[in-house]
């Protein structure tokens, strides 16, 4: 089929030619077909971005389950099979079909080649691709929740895993698939990135998002399969008796958790560094200024990458380990630490001096750094073996990364949502709303972890559906928090939405961003510029006026 | 013709194919890890049993393996031919040397499944199924050995066969002139597979024949 006829309903002009008005993505064909067969990244991104919504929305309703049944010392709704179940699928689902391709697959796909002036991600085809690979990923963990569920938790340890009578071996399948989504995208991002950056971008031109993008990336093809690999072993021999973790056969069950660590811990740096990437362009956008240090927050990243393969251990100092491994995997976890410390100096350093702008996305970087900092640092107090023999397996953990992997990546996920909303969509939000809700969230979500670091450190084991009364009031705290927290979602959405249709137009640049993507129109065409950029700045150049630094950035 | 193959986000062919084989490589990376897991399981349970585990290796032939072996280092050289062939636009000669290798992953396989026709027969299988003449269960470090030397053989002869499949789709590119000295980075990228399933057999030849 030839594109005339794909594109018969656009005006006879070329495109790039001079003063051409190409309508906007959204607009470019309307069509369904034209959507579920896009090759537009902008497209696949917002596909993406409607899907990670849905199973964030239906993991949080997992999580109101588990909180309202926690909400009596006894059952309160559920059984202790549906409990462990429902532990299981909200891990699931928000692990590998919310928090890892939410901020990659959503705004990655989006601003990436707007941010390095290209047309497209180098593979549009493979990038389509990734979107279906990670529906099927979906529709097969879907059909294991409803075929038995899996009653494991999200960690699979064998010989529960290989024994348990629920769908464990379907669950496994559909994370595979998911692993293969995540590789295909970041497989298209790292080429992209080498290949497709506009004239005069030079690496350390580019904003700090495509870094976070870069390492996110490397780490999801090194991790990922050694997963992918061990959760296919636990299927094989849930299925098939394959044994490999069973000591009937000389297995060892505490490989099976080197294998998996080795893998989870470096994906919650798959996680979290979106989210950094995220907070660097909110930071500088809104407080006007250039990073206070571009290449530390650019490198620190590479760093936490790299160190986070050597950490895994540290999940296992209660699993049979020597003190000298123990010492090591510790300090190495600390690395982490100062990694992210030099991270957080830097960001807050970028204030000054700034003339900051005060809105929703400032909001959820105060929260971030908040959460964050607050996180981190009970997770150099777990990487003390000392301290962790009395706090593993507790509601501390849960706290702890609760703290980190939520508060970090949601509340950078929402600033994004904020902060790039004018660019996807062309419109604004309502700003007092926006501040509103933001409150919401972070009070409901402080309320509902901060009582679960006092319930760990009391010594309220993870994963039970009953307590003994004394933890009562704390539980009860925390389940307030989190129906907070969900009807502050709840809100964010809604106010999104009425945007969409409601909003004030926004124009190209509301912000008074210097990062490349808003050069182009909001919503861009669709093929993103007018004529390919030449790149003649960097990504915060702040101290010119607005028209200067467009200027730099002149059509080839 | 140029013009015709540039897909629009790329504005030279030369960094359009400068991206197709940064892409091969990078995946190349990824999939290395793949079989890096089942390395450090087979690292970690050898040191774990040492005597035990190479018990289920005294049943691999050597000569077989060593066989497989040339067979494939043999084939990658074909495989390196056909590239110089089709870079030198001498298309039919290089369909010819692909032909020749898929034939050679073919012999590889067959070579392979005799000898798990033989595995069989003896009774040298995974886990459970493991189970030495009389009846008796072997002891389980030999138990594990002989459940890794099924899923590592036998996930290398599954990307034998997507190797082959590889090459022979390029192979018949190449019968039909599609490609020649302009453009041939998806022959090289078939190729560049080739040699990983190769180089991973390097590496598990000496640990499942020669070693015990
Ligand atoms: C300052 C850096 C960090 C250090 C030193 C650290 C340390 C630790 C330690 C020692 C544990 C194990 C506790 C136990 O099981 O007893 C742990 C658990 C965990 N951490 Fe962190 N952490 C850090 C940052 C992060 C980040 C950035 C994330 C996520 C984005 C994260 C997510 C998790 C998760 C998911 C678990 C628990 C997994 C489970 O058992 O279900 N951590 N962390
Ligand atoms: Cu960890």
């Amino acid at each position: 089929m030839s594109e005339a006829t794909i594109d018969a309903d656009l005006p006879a002009v070329d495109p790039r030619g001079a003063g051409a008005e190409e309508p906007d993505y959204l607009r470019a064909e309307t069509s369904v077909r034209s959507w579920l067969l896009t090759k537009d990244h902008k497209r696949i991104a917002i596909m993406f971005y409607a899907s990670v919504i849905v199973f964030l929305m239906l993991g949080g309703l997992f999580a109101l389950i588990l909180r309202t049944e926690l909400l009596t010392p006894e059952k309160t709704i559920i059984d202790a099979n549906t409990y462990n179940q429902m532990f299981t699928l909200h891990g699931v689902t928000m692990v590998w079909l919310f928090m890892i391709p939410a901020i990659p697959g959503a705004f990655g796909n989006f601003v990436l080649p707007l941010m390095l002036g290209a047309k497209d991600l180098a593979f549009p085809r493979i990038n389509l691709a990734s979107y279906y690979v990670y529906a099927l990923s979906a529709i097969i963990m879907l059909t294991a929740m409803l075929a038995g569920g899996a009653d494991t938790g999200w960690t699979f340890y064998v010989p529960y895993s290989s024994t348990s009578p629920t769908a464990v071996s379907w669950m496994g399948v559909g994370i595979f698939v998911n692993g293969v989504s995540s590789i295909m995208t970041a497989l298209n991002f790292i080429v992209t990135t080498h290949t497709l950056r506009a004239k005069g971008l030079s690496w350390h031109r580019m904003p700090l998002f495509i870094w976070s993008i870069y390492g996110t990336s490397v780490i999801i093809l090194f991790a990922t399969p050694v997963l992918g690999m061990s959760l296919t072993l636990v299927a094989l021999d849930h299925s098939f008796g394959l044994g490999i973790f069973d000591p009937r056969y000389g297995g060892d069950p505490v490989l099976f958790q080197h294998l998996f660590w080795f893998y989870s811990h470096p994906a919650v740096y798959i996680m979290m560094l979106p989210a950094f990437g995220v907070i660097s362009e909110v930071v500088c956008s809104f407080s006007h200024n250039p990073p206070a240090s571009y290449r530390a927050i650019a490198y620190s990243s590479l760093g936490i990458a790299f160190v986070g393969f050597f950490t895994w251990g540290h999940h296992m100092f209660v699993a049979g380990m020597s003190e000298f491994d123990a010492g090591i995997f510790g300090a190495l976890s600390m690395f982490v630490a100062i990694f992210s410390a030099i991270k957080v100096f830097t960001w807050v350093a970028t204030l000054r001096g700034g003339s900051i702008s005060f809105a929703t996305p400032m909001l959820y970087f105060l929260w971030f750094l908040f959460l964050f900092v607050f996180g981190g640092m009970t997770g150099v107090a777990v990487a003390t073996q000392s301290l962790d023999v009395h706090w593993h397996d507790t509601y501390f953990v849960v706290a702890h990364f609760h703290f980190i992997m939520v508060g970090g990546t949601l509340t950078s996920f929402l600033a994004a949502a904020h902060y790039w909303f004018p660019k996807m969509f062309g419109k604004l939000y309502d700003e007092r709303v926006g501040l509103l809700t933001s409150v919401a969230v972070f009070i409901g979500f402080v309320f509902t972890f901060l009582p679960q670091f006092l319930l760990g450190n009391a010594g309220m084991p993870r994963r039970y559906y009953s307590y003994p009364e004394q933890y009562q009031w704390l539980n009860v705290l925390s389940t307030g928090g989190a129906w907070l927290l969900g009807a502050g979602l709840l809100l964010t959405l809604a106010n999104l939405v009425i945007a969409l249709k409601w909003g004030r137009q926004a124009g190209p640049n509301p912000w008074g961003s210097r990062s490349f993507e808003w050069i182009t129109a909001s919503p861009p065409s669709k093929h993103n510029f007018e004529s390919t950029p030449l790149v003649e700045r960097s990504a915060y150049e702040y101290d010119l006026p607005e028209e200067v630094a467009r200027a730099r950035v002149p059509a080839r | 013709m140029h013009a015709s193959r540039l897909a629009e986000q790329f504005e030279t062919i030369e960094k359009q194919e400068h991206a197709a084989r940064l892409a091969m490589w990078v995946f190349l990376g990824s999939e290395t890890l793949l079989f890096g897991a089942l390395f450090a399981l087979y690292g970690a349970y050898r040191v774990m049993y040492e005597g035990e585990f190479v018990e289920s290796l005294h049943h691999n032939d050597v000569l077989l393996g060593t066989t497989n072996t040339v067979i494939l280092i043999t084939s990658s050289f074909t495989v390196a031919l056909a590239i110089h062939f089709v870079r030198a636009s001498r298309s039919g000669l290089a369909a010819l040397m692909l032909g020749v290798s898929t034939l050679f992953g073919a012999a590889f396989l067959v070579v392979k499944f005799t000898e798990y026709a033989a595995h069989v027969r003896e009774g040298v299988l995974p886990a459970g199924m493991y189970s030495l003449a009389a009846g008796q269960q072997p002891p389980g470090g030999a138990i594990i050995g002989a459940t890794l030397y099924w899923l590592m053989t036998g996930l290398h002869a599954l990307h034998v066969v997507a190797g082959m499949i590889l090459l022979a789709v390029v192979g018949i590119g190449c019968a039909r002139k599609v490609y020649s000295a302009e453009r041939y980075v998806a022959v090289e990228n078939a190729g560049l597979y080739w040699h990983l399933v190769d180089l991973v057999w390097i590496f598990l030849w000496p640990l499942f024949y020669l070693t015990d």
